[in-house]
């Protein structure tokens, strides 16, 4: 079938893709791996020198970094956490008989398309701000002490913010899985009396394993990039995490060598964590 | 067969599900009634919902101040832009693969989508200071560059993941007819291609649209898309939530309605064909 003219032409159609993907991934990491390894500050860029591997150890060593670590994976951890517990009950209950579902639908898919620098802005000033936000508002007719957000529990906040636009992502890939259940799968489950938990555990949560890796994996790849909603929030300082500490090192500092090597560093991480993933999702498209 | 399903049952469950969609939706709901609010009734305890003055006056004090067109047709220019590019580069790619797939076409998208794994820190500072030697920085050709780099990873998946579904039989059937590669492109493949390609555009066009990180690095005020224009309204402290608020509308309003069109095709988008 295959001719050796389709062939070529198949090549032809490929090449271009495949070329400037491959220059825009390897000549900026190749570029930033060499800076990574000079003293190279932009105040001073006459006197770059090579410095070995300075940069990694003033880097590793900087307490800023082990905070911007943790934060990364608290932010990533929190935030799937949210999308997959909640993702699936808002997709279980979509799922129902209920009036206007479409309409539901649509309400919770929005926040999704909101740009994150709206969203950082609506959620600091009007959501969380502690005199005049609504979330003050409420804690206050409920009796209690009104939270600073930002100032107090930054990481919080910026963890509320994110699940907020990310819940709707997961549940619409959850709601798209269950409604593909087998509808005579449901209604024999019920006729021979499966309680609802049997029903959960047995039948809609192994049907939702794959669903549940790709939630993880494309989630993950988008939450260790978080950049936006910490750098217009001006939470970077308490809860800035790797993106954030490598801008901040390299574009405010000028530390063009030290933000190199946290670069690198995050392309380490983010790669351990994708060598992971995709293995998990390797298995679960395989079957 | 439908079932019996009681009343008292599915009245529970309608008002628990448009409670959960409407408390998810609020802050949207919130931002767009306050942008028609005067600054004094945004900040006013008990918040008003829905019985305030309704005023126009944010919006055209923003568009004063701050050439909210500018910035817009920017945000147009830049995702359609991109887009489009993306486009050219992949609808041929992802033919050739659906249709004349190798022996490593598979491993050609399991690259391609690992592109995608790739932070952007570590490309931030060489790009940077890149485009800063270039005269790249602050420039649209330059956001677009990336812009369509990013996303043809997606694009390219997106439209494999359609092209596959177009059965290769009607091709056959074309080429036995006598049907020459240019005709059996424009009048056999393209009109069964022709609905995957808008939903990739778009898709893609709206996640250009909301792409924070290179924006808001790469650009100040030339090129700048909507989503530093709202970044712009970080650093004012005090009276401007209404003003923010209108700003904020006018920005996310157009991708809102595009996103809402396109929801349907977002997950099979997203997660690469992999749940439909």
């Amino acid at each position: 079938m295959a001719t050796h003219h389709a062939i070529r032409l198949g090549r032809l159609a490929t090449a271009p893709s495949v070329l400037v993907l491959f220059m825009w991934m390897i000549v900026p990491l190749a570029m930033t791996v060499w800076f990574s390894l000079l003293r190279y500050n932009l105040l001073d860029a006459e006197n770059a020198y090579f410095a070995g591997l300075d940069n990694y150890i003033y880097f590793v060593t900087d307490p800023a970094f082990s905070d911007a670590i943790k934060n990364t994976l608290l932010l990533v951890g929190t935030v799937l956490a949210v999308s997959v517990i909640f993702g699936i009950a808002l997709a279980l209950l979509l799922d129902q008989a209920i009036l206007g579902r479409s309409i539901v639908r649509l309400l919770i898919i929005t926040p999704f398309f909101v740009m994150p620098t709206v969203s950082a802005l609506v959620w600091k000033n009007m959501m969380m701000h502690p005199v005049s936000g609504v979330i003050a508002y409420l804690f206050k007719i409920l009796g209690l002490a009104p939270i600073d957000w930002f100032a107090d529990a930054p990481r919080s906040a910026i963890a509320i913010m994110v699940s907020w636009q990310w819940l709707p992502f997961a549940t619409l890939i959850f709601l798209t899985s269950v409604q593909s259940l087998d509808e005579e799968q449901k209604e024999a489950a019920e006729m021979d009396g499966a309680s609802p938990f049997a029903y959960f555990f047995y039948i809609v949560l192994p049907h939702l394993a794959r669903p549940i890796t790709v939630v993880i994996l494309i989630e993950t790849i988008f939450l260790l990039n978080v950049f936006a909603e910490i750098y217009v929030t001006g939470s970077g300082g308490m809860a800035g995490n790797m993106p954030y500490l490598v801008y901040f090192q390299g574009l405010l500092n000028f530390d063009v060598g030290g933000a190199s090597a946290g670069g690198i560093i995050a392309v380490i991480l983010a790669n351990i964590v994708a060598v992971f993933l995709m293995r998990m999702i390797g298995k679960t498209l395989e079957s | 067969m439908a079932r019996a399903i009681p009343l008292q049952r599915r009245l529970f469950m309608t008002i628990l599900a448009w409670a959960a969609g409407l408390l998810i939706f609020f802050p949207v709901l919130w931002t767009v009634l306050t942008s028609f609010k005067t600054e004094l009734e945004a900040f006013s305890t008990p918040p008003k919902l829905f019985f305030f003055d309704w005023t126009l006056e944010n919006y055209s004090i923003v568009q004063e101040r701050s050439n909210y067109l500018r910035f817009a047709s920017n945000s147009i220019i830049l995702s359609v832009g991109s887009t489009l590019i993306a486009l050219a580069f992949g609808i041929p790619a992802a033919w050739a693969m659906a249709f004349q797939p190798g022996k490593r076409t598979k491993d050609l998208l399991m690259w391609m989508l690992s592109t995608k794994m790739m932070p952007p820190v570590g490309a931030l500072i060489p790009l940077y200071l890149g485009f800063r030697d270039m005269g790249l920085l602050d420039t649209r050709g330059g956001l677009i560059a990336v812009l369509f780099l990013i996303n043809l990873p997606i694009v390219v998946w997106m439209l494999y993941t359609y092209f596959k579904e177009i059965p290769v039989d009607i091709l056959e059937a074309a080429r036995m007819d006598g049907a020459s590669l240019w005709k059996e492109l424009v009048f056999v493949l393209a009109p069964m291609a022709v609905p995957g390609i808008a939903s990739t555009m778009l898709l893609n066009v709206i996640l250009a649209w909301n792409e924070a990180f290179w924006t808001l690095n790469l650009s100040t005020s030339e090129a700048a898309p909507l989503t530093v224009f709202i970044a712009s309204y970080s650093s004012p402290e005090g009276l401007f939530w209404a003003k923010l608020s209108a700003a904020s509308t006018m920005a996310i309003a157009p991708i809102l309605v595009l996103g809402w069109f396109a929801q349907r095709q977002l997950v099979r988008g997203l997660t690469f064909g992999a749940v439909k």
